[in-house]
């Protein structure tokens, strides 16, 4: 079980560890494979869950799907690993995968002790508590003694425990590896409470039996900037995952999208040409195709194109942008300039 | 004719059997430890060009998170040293328990499949072949998913007399609490143990010498439970019952099993007691029958026959095979990381590793531990087998 995996990962580490990784090892490595090997969810809708003929879709598969159109202009060269909460870290560690793509959030301990680079934000998010609508609870400063439901190994876990902390209230966790197991456990009344990302808790309560018997409380009691993660020591890979990111965010602000991209090549708006690899040599320097980005778009979409289709609008989540819409729509996502 | 003055040649020294046993042996050693530092080295030397901390500090930083069970006090300021105390406890609680479970079961089922009675046998023989050759997970799920998720919820709780309360949150029973006092009682029970023990020597001692039986065991109930209850009364009776009570959203007081703990021991109980049956089965057949009909010839009755001359000459066989059982079970405990049952390997080699990050560190520590708790079993089992085992003359 995880201990095995655990247990594999940490022999792969002591072992797959003769050959001295130089800068862009990542990226030849993986043009060597021919693929590129993504770390993502076990199941949680609109960010990565497979659909009935097992292909992966959500806004964290679209981001595997994007680097692979940077790196070889054909977004299906992917393979998916999927991996709980507890996993991931260690495969992200051990070389298991080359990026994790897993509602990861961004916090200073993963950036430093633990050897992780975060290439940007790809969903701003919050934790927040789902209950059944029975136990008449309105706000989370009333679940003083309750069982709470919680991910093991996540952020989740340690903010679950300081908000109960610092409001005096008596907690009783249960921790599970699988999100599934946790949702089963709050249908059957094992918990009252099920916490979470809230973007999850939405995920989440449409996979229940009654998804109207259960409400998501009005606080939120954390930060989860929620992005892709790559290791320490390989900055040119670090580079091309951000980019990719960063994008997909200048081609929304821009208003280039997967369907116009090609019509966009012939803007005179020197950005756009620029992004678009018409003009410069702004993809070379990466190490890539000189269209790579046009690429991105073309194959994957724009940030508001990913997001409408997989958690927004476009999707049965049907989430608002908030704080993910564009720094000029009032939100927070916000690109460096290609230039 | 000259004398055989020249001593046989000296063979060259590696030639030498024992020269070159010991050789073998060093070379051997040099390259197992050179492999393990070079691994060793390698292993620093990645962390090191990954940024990833490396090292034991971590033990005493607090955690941050909370436990479902815990036998030791614990909060979520509480250090990851903590963290592994509560987990080890955790993990021994479940292993023990178990392991004495499993063998009362595991007698029980293996006599009655040896039974005259038809349907006993029977039974027995279906249990067996049921839960042995159902995968042990599955069994966890089992209990975990389908038994225990049908109790009701707490506010339409099972109970017993306004004491025990049965839910989907577990079994709730009255915690007992000792007023001062109290140390009488048990110090009643010392004194009733040390008689107790005199009282067996004196009884054998007495039927080696003149063949007279004593009534030891229903004597020994009498002093062992009459003390300390004539004891508890004279001092006034000095326990309290805290009784569960309903408040907010769940029980508070008394004392908690929960469904993750229920539904690991009964499978881990249910599954290993069928392999203990069918070892104590085998160890009853070794004993040959005409033993068993020299005994009733003697006019010993069945149930002395059982326990004076069949199971002392089984055990020598049971022993051995019954110590890996208890090996396989306390290894199996692990499962519980299945069900969010806080043992070593989900919160120690699970949640504080994720934490953490010290991947190679939390993994060893636990390996270390699986091993310590297996090789003490094998110990305290072997030097048992070997009390019991036919001494040769």
């Amino acid at each position: 079980m995880n201990g095995l995996k655990a247990l594999a990962t940490t022999a792969t580490l002591l072992l797959a560890a003769t050959n001295v990784v130089h800068a862009g090892a990542t990226l030849d490595g993986i043009k060597k494979n021919g693929f590129i090997k993504c770390g993502v969810s076990d199941g949680l809708p609109g960010f990565s869950s497979a659909d009935e003929k097992g292909n992966y879709q959500g806004i964290d598969v679209d981001i595997c799907r994007a680097v692979a159109a940077a790196v070889f202009g054909d977004a299906t060269k992917v393979k998916y690993t999927p991996l709980t909460a507890k996993e991931r870290l260690t495969a992200l560690q051990s070389g298991e995968i080359d990026v994790l793509s897993r509602n990861t959030t961004w916090t200073s301990s993963r950036d430093s002790a633990q050897g992780m680079n975060f290439t940007g934000v790809t969903y701003y998010d919050g934790q927040g508590f789902l209950v059944n609508k029975k136990l008449g609870v309105k706000s989370a400063k009333a679940l003083d003694g309750a069982t709470v439901c919680v991910q093991a190994g996540t952020t989740t876990e340690l903010n679950l425990s300081d908000y109960f902390r610092a409001n005096k209230m008596k907690l009783t966790p249960i921790s599970y590896d699988k999100s599934d197991e946790s949702a089963k456990s709050l249908e059957a009344g094992r918990c009252d409470v099920l916490t979470s990302d809230q973007s999850q808790l939405y995920a989440q309560r449409i996979k229940l039996a009654k998804p109207d018997d259960y409400i998501v409380l009005p606080e939120v009691i954390s930060k989860e900037p929620l992005g892709p993660v790559v290791r320490h020591g390989d900055d040119d890979w670090f580079d091309i995952v951000k980019w990719t990111l960063f994008v997909m965010v200048n081609a929304e602000e821009l208003g280039i999208t997967s369907k116009n991209v090609e019509e966009m090549k012939k803007s005179t708006n020197p950005d756009i040409k620029r992004m678009l690899g018409v003009e410069g040599d702004r993809g070379k320097d990466f190490g890539l195709a000189n269209d790579w980005m046009a690429m991105v778009i073309k194959q994957v979409g724009n940030y508001g194109e990913i997001f409408d289709r997989n958690v927004g609008k476009g999707s049965p989540l049907k989430i608002e942008r908030g704080l993910n819409a564009l720094w000029t729509q009032g939100g927070l996502q916000y690109a460096p300039p290609v230039r | 004719m000259t004398a055989l003055s020249s001593a046989p040649v000296k063979p060259p020294f590696w030639n030498n059997p024992q020269i070159r046993a010991i050789l073998f042996q060093v070379v051997a050693l040099i390259v197992t430890v050179a492999f393990g530092l070079s691994i060793f080295e390698n292993t620093q030397d990645n962390l090191r060009r990954l940024g990833i901390a490396s090292g034991f500090d971590f033990l005493s930083s607090p955690a941050g998170f909370d436990i479902i069970q815990t036998l030791i006090p614990y909060s979520a300021a509480s250090s990851y040293g903590q963290v592994f105390w509560v987990a080890l406890l955790n993990t021994l609680l479940v292993s023990v328990l178990g392991i004495v479970f499993a063998t009362l079961l595991g007698f029980v089922i293996g006599v009655a499949r040896l039974s005259k009675n038809w349907l006993v046998a029977r039974l027995a023989l279906i249990y067996i072949e049921t839960f042995r050759n159902v995968p042990l997970l599955l069994q966890i799920f089992f209990w975990y998913f389908a038994v225990l998720r049908a109790m009701p919820s707490p506010r339409d709780s099972l109970s017993l007399g306004d004491a025990f309360f049965l839910n989907i949150r577990g079994l709730y029973l009255p915690a007992p609490q000792f007023q001062p006092g109290f140390g009488w009682t048990i110090a009643a029970l010392g004194v009733a143990i040390v008689l107790t023990i005199g009282l067996t020597r004196w009884a054998h001692h007495r039927q080696m010498a003149t063949g007279q039986p004593f009534p030891t065991v229903s004597s020994t109930l009498a002093l062992l439970i009459g003390l300390p209850l004539m004891v508890f009364w004279l001092t006034g009776a000095p326990l309290h019952w805290q009784v569960p009570e309903l408040t907010g959203f769940n029980f508070q007081g008394g004392l908690v099993i929960i469904p993750e703990m229920a539904s690991l021991l009964l499978a881990l109980t249910i599954y290993t007691a069928a392999f203990i049956a069918e070892i104590v089965r085998a160890g009853i057949q070794a004993v040959s029958h005409g033993q068993t009909e020299a005994s009733f010839s003697l006019g010993l009755q069945s149930s002395l026959t059982l326990r004076l001359i069949i199971l002392p000459q089984a055990l020598r066989v049971i022993i051995p095979p019954m110590t890996n059982q208890y090996l396989n079970l306390t290894k199996n405990s692990s499962l519980a990381a299945a069900i969010g049952y806080p043992d070593l390997v989900s919160t120690f080699a699970g949640t504080t590793l994720n934490q953490t990050g010290q991947a190679i560190e939390c993994i060893v520590i636990t390996m270390t531990v699986y091993l310590t708790i297996s090789l003490l079993i094998s110990l305290v089992m072997n030097w048992y087998n070997r009390r019991v085992a036919l001494v040769e003359r």
